[in-house]
């Protein structure tokens, strides 16, 4: 009798032990597969994305940087205030020496971007690698990132969208800006906006990972004196000027 | 018409003003079906006036739901009698006023539909995420306060209630002024006296709500309110104007003085057109001198007076709001310092705002919430004041 039931414990103990097993291997299993990507390595921290934008290069009257994001993200290039823009060419004239110049503006990717801070879903959200994007699963449309932003770079979708582009999701509704390409960078590709300039001959938006210090723009920044917009506010952009 | 034809058909006139709440609801209904339907395009909303009339509306409630809990405040926490007695009826308004505040905000949302995100991801850094745990907390005590004032077996807790409700109240409308103090790039917000200000103002157009109230009361069930207890509340609100006014000019005195804010304030107050005129005219004559020459100059202060200071109060504060709210977006964002700047997206210029219909409903659909709440409410759980051996009726015979 006694050892009946001791094999009866036995049984009970062991086939819980493989159930538990049964029950967690699974999980075990997506956990180690999700540290894999399938495009390569993980958003990881090491890497920075940025990009300095040459304002001396930049031409007044050309927007092929615009034209370009309008097309990559299928946004309709108008420019009713009801529209997105995620980058636009802004004009300055300096009030004291009146020196007129021309730069590409858009969301400046910051280190501590305040659209994060604010947002109370936690859909404005930093990439590892630096990219702020906006999960559009999650933006409830309050807009309070757009009243944060210092650089004006964010546009809420004031109307109802048809023919969006697969790698691109947009919703009325939602609030959306420059995601640096994200979709391209993840490929390996530059952004649409560089690759345009460069295009058009200027290769004045020169794209890059600021961490690393061999890349291009980690040894131009090291050379030229550049600029954040804004640097007062201490957000430590991922987007640079020179010649401002 | 006569009191005794009034008496006899009181009930009717309760529910056409009942049924005229509910239409203005409706009509708020249609507004919101409205831009969820089409999306904010139908709003006169942009890219550069991103939060517009439904916000100056939504805030003003949320600020008035906290300031006319003051009521209560001042009745259970620092002992007023008088006070006392209207703490139900300002129980009940703040109820409202929120209630009515947080549909008009949620419905705003671009995507109202996903509400349920704002309580299943939290962001601890966003004083927006604040606001929601401030909002229902206030909503829980607000009830808790009415239950401990209204029954008898509960008065021992009316004072430790009470208190909570005071301290959550200073928080709560600490947090509707952060969230544009927090907002550090803009001009016209990022400033540490918002949140005292907001406070302040809250006395005053919370103090107002519920004058024009409990005037509709009396004169609903015909009674006249002690002269004394009158004099003591009007002069309350004459002293929450003279405040907030006070704050208003310090806000707009340490702008200027800041170079680089002095555009920004010229704007707001002598060349930005519509606001300027709003500002002076809307706000500082007709919702701040004026009704305080109706409180204080001799000859003044009787009901009618009071119940005009009072409409007068609350116009200002739409007028104040606007101009804060609406003004301060339209002010362009100081990018690029010392530079002239245009673009495509309206960098450097004046944004344009003119308020749709659709905002109008919602807006006013979220203030017939809250009077049909309030009205409900004074109903259902008998909210007159009795003031002790005061309470006479106009026709004695």
């Amino acid at each position: 009798m006694n050892e009946t039931n001791l094999d009866r414990r036995d049984f009970l103990a062991k086939s819980s032990v493989g159930l538990a097993g049964l029950a967690i291997a699974p999980g075990m299993l997506l956990y180690d597969l999700a540290h894999g990507r399938p495009l390569g390595e993980a958003a990881s921290n090491k890497v920075r994305w940025g990009m300095l934008i040459d304002n001396n290069k930049c031409e007044s009257g050309c927007t092929d940087c615009v034209t370009a994001c309008n097309t990559e993200n299928g946004l309709s290039g108008g420019t009713k205030p009801t529209d997105s823009q995620w980058i636009r060419k802004v004009q300055l004239k300096d009030n004291f020496t009146g020196r007129i110049s021309s730069l590409p503006m858009m969301c400046q990717h910051c280190e501590h971007p305040p659209c994060v801070d604010v947002c109370p879903t936690q859909a404005s959200f930093k990439r590892a690698d630096g990219i702020v994007l906006v999960d559009k699963h999650t933006c409830i449309g309050c807009r309070y990132c757009v009243m944060a932003c210092p650089y004006q770079a964010r546009s809420f979708v004031h109307e109802v969208l048809t023919d969006q582009k697969p790698e691109v999701p947009r919703g009325k509704g939602t609030v959306e800006s420059c995601t640096l390409c994200v979709h391209r960078i993840d490929k390996g590709e530059t952004t649409a906006c560089a690759e345009a300039c460069a295009k058009a001959g200027h290769n004045a938006i020169l794209f890059g990972d600021l961490n690393d210090p061999e890349s291009a723009i980690a040894k131009r920044i090291r050379a030229v004196t550049s600029t954040q917009i804004r640097a007062d506010l201490g957000l430590n952009t991922g987007v640079r000027y020179e010649g401002i | 018409m006569s009191t005794a034809s009034f008496s006899r058909n009181e009930s009717r006139y309760f529910y056409a003003l009942a049924a005229l709440g509910l239409f203005v609801v409706f009509l708020g209904y249609l507004g919101m079906h409205n831009m969820e339907e089409h999306g904010h395009i139908v709003s006169g909303m942009n890219n550069k006036v991103v939060w517009g009339l439904p916000h100056v509306f939504a805030i003003f409630m949320v600020v008035a739901a906290s300031g006319v809990l003051n009521i209560g405040s001042i009745g259970t926490v620092f002992g007023q009698t008088v006070y006392k007695s209207r703490t139900p009826l300002a129980g009940i308004m703040a109820i409202g006023l929120l209630a009515g505040g947080l549909a008009v905000l949620m419905l705003d949302l671009g995507r109202p539909d996903r509400i349920i995100i704002a309580a299943t991801y939290f962001n601890p850094t966003s004083v927006f995420a604040w606001n929601i745990f401030l909002y229902s907390g206030f909503f829980g005590l607000a009830v808790v306060y009415l239950w401990t004032s209204m029954e008898k077996r509960m008065y021992a807790w009316t004072k430790p209630v009470g208190l909570a409700m005071f301290a959550w109240r200073v928080i709560l409308t600490s947090g509707t002024g952060l969230i544009f103090a927090f907002l550090v790039v803009r001009q016209a917000y990022a400033s540490a006296l918002l949140p005292p200000m907001f406070i302040v103002l809250s006395f005053a157009w919370g103090m107002a709500v519920f004058l024009l109230a409990q005037a509709a009361m009396y004169t609903w069930n015909d009674k006249v309110i002690d002269p004394a207890i009158q004099k003591r509340m009007k002069n309350l609100l004459g002293l929450f104007v003279v405040s907030s006014l006070y704050l208003v000019a310090a806000y707009h005195m340490t702008n200027l003085y800041f170079a680089k804010q002095t555009a920004f304030e010229m704007f707001i107050l002598r060349d930005g057109g519509i606001y300027p005129l709003l500002f002076w005219g809307g706000y500082v004559l007709i919702g701040s001198i004026l009704p305080m020459a109706l409180v204080y100059l001799p000859g003044m202060g009787g009901t009618k007076s009071i119940v005009t200071a009072s409409s007068l109060v609350v116009i200002g504060s739409f007028a104040f709001l606007y101009v804060l709210i609406i003004g301060g977006q339209a002010f362009p964002l100081s990018i690029f310092p010392g530079y002239e700047v245009s673009s495509s997206f309206g960098d450097g210029a004046i944004a344009r705002y003119i308020p749709s219909l659709p905002e109008v409903q919602l807006g006013m659909g979220g203030l017939a919430i809250a009077y049909l709440i309030t009205l409900i409410g004074a109903r259902i759980f008998k909210t007159m004041p009795h003031d002790v051996a005061v309470v006479a009726t106009k026709n004695p015979d």
